[in-house]
């Protein structure tokens, strides 16, 4: 768990102001309050995936939400593919599963 | 080649931060983890990259290692995991698209395994359109330029009755509305679309509304004239030949190519004369053993050398 003194130390390229705008647009979304935030491991990766969009990548400022709500509607997405084919494994007899990967072109 | 930082980012030794800054960002761009979801290459091309970048655009640890006293890794941090891994894992539920995460049956998933995930009967539930099919039918060249119907049986034991209109390319995608997969609970069928490759002809070819052919006329007919027949996609038309013609002669029928359809005008048909000995007349030949024309033959080969 890091606090926003840690994040800050880490991510020298942050403006002063810049990751509570990010809090309040819900791109980064710590525990806790205000004043008290309390960072894991996926924000960090977080913040630095905005960084690297922004920074690296080109993306302007206008766009990041698009980019950002596709990235996050994408994963979602994946999540639950993920998760389908867990639960696939663990209950679909084997000639089922054949029998789908024949039906996929497999 | 992990080891050395300038062959990673594709830049000679003496490249200067803009140089080294423009080819990391290219190479970030392309190996990105985000937009590689399930590479796990790009993602190892992308932490060898990044970690190549922080050490030759700190202009102090690339002199070090110009110097030689820190390797290719010398300013790895403990690497940290990038969104990508925790996005996909359950803790990425946190960056749910909307909010809170939906369980399988959520709107975004709904629409794509009605039947499995709602439990809805096949009867029930609300319409749907069909799927449309695809199919691949081979014409013959004189029915694709005249326009046909071609009988096609399907997979399943449908037959369906495809028109050809006149005019038809190679490639063409003909699409028969409602005559695709059948539709779920009252919604329509979808369509069936039929790609169609056109088999080559023995003497017509084809650009666009014209047809091409090669003619065969004897010597006779060159050098004196006459009316011959010429095949044509509608049938056979005559022709005049004028005299003294030779192989290579082009004659053009005008409206004889594809015929007119649509806002398409009929197109024509170009017609080129090859003149074909055939089996030699004996008299012809003698004639030509003694032969001594008043102007000598000019040689056809003069400019091949």
């Amino acid at each position: 768990m890091f606090t926003i003194e840690n994040i800050l130390l880490v991510f020298q390229e942050l403006q002063p102001g810049e990751l509570e705008r990010w809090i309040g647009n819900q791109w980064v979304r710590p525990e806790g309050k205000p004043g008290a935030w309390r960072f894991h491991d996926i924000d960090m990766a977080r913040i630095r995936l905005i960084l690297d969009l922004r920074d690296t990548m080109d993306v302007e400022e206008p766009a990041l939400p698009t980019v950002l709500s596709l990235l996050d509607q994408l994963y979602d997405m994946r999540r639950r593919m993920i998760r389908l084919n867990e639960a696939m494994e663990q209950t679909l007899p084997t000639e089922f599963r054949a029998a789908l990967r024949a039906h996929l072109g497999g | 080649m992990a080891d050395d930082p300038y062959k990673l980012l594709g830049v000679a030794k003496d490249a200067t931060a803009e140089e080294i800054r423009k080819a990391y960002r290219k190479l970030a761009k392309k190996h990105h983890p985000d937009l590689n979801p399930g590479n796990k290459a790009a993602e190892e091309t992308f932490k060898l990259v990044s970690a190549a970048n922080e050490l030759l655009s700190d202009p102090e640890k690339r002199a070090r290692y110009d110097r030689g006293e820190i390797d290719g890794s010398g300013a790895e941090k403990p690497q940290r995991q990038s969104y990508r891994h925790h996005a996909e894992s359950g803790a990425g539920a946190r960056y749910a698209h909307g909010g809170a995460e939906q369980e399988f049956g959520g709107e975004n998933f709904e629409d794509l395994f009605s039947t499995i995930f709602t439990g809805r009967a096949a009867g029930g539930g609300r319409p749907a359109r069909g799927q449309d099919e695809h199919y691949a039918l081979t014409a013959e060249f004189l029915d694709a330029v005249n326009g046909t119907t071609s009988r096609l049986s399907l997979p399943d034991g449908r037959i369906l009755d495809v028109k050809i209109p006149p005019g038809t390319e190679e490639g063409s995608v003909l699409r028969l509305r409602g005559r695709g997969g059948a539709g779920r609970n009252g919604g329509p069928a979808g369509d069936a679309l039929i790609e169609i490759s056109i088999l080559p002809h023995k003497f017509f070819t084809r650009d666009g509304q014209d047809i091409f052919l090669d003619l065969p006329v004897t010597i006779s007919e060159a050098v004196l004239g006459g009316k011959v027949t010429v095949p044509t996609p509608a049938g056979q038309v005559a022709m005049t030949i004028k005299p003294h013609s030779d192989t290579g002669t082009k004659l053009r029928l005008a409206g004889r190519g594809v015929p007119a359809h649509g806002k398409r005008p009929a197109g024509a048909l170009y017609v080129t004369l090859r003149v074909v000995l055939g089996t030699v007349d004996p008299e012809l030949e003698a004639f030509l053993k003694n032969w001594k024309p008043a102007e000598a033959q000019k040689n056809p080969r003069a400019e091949m050398g």
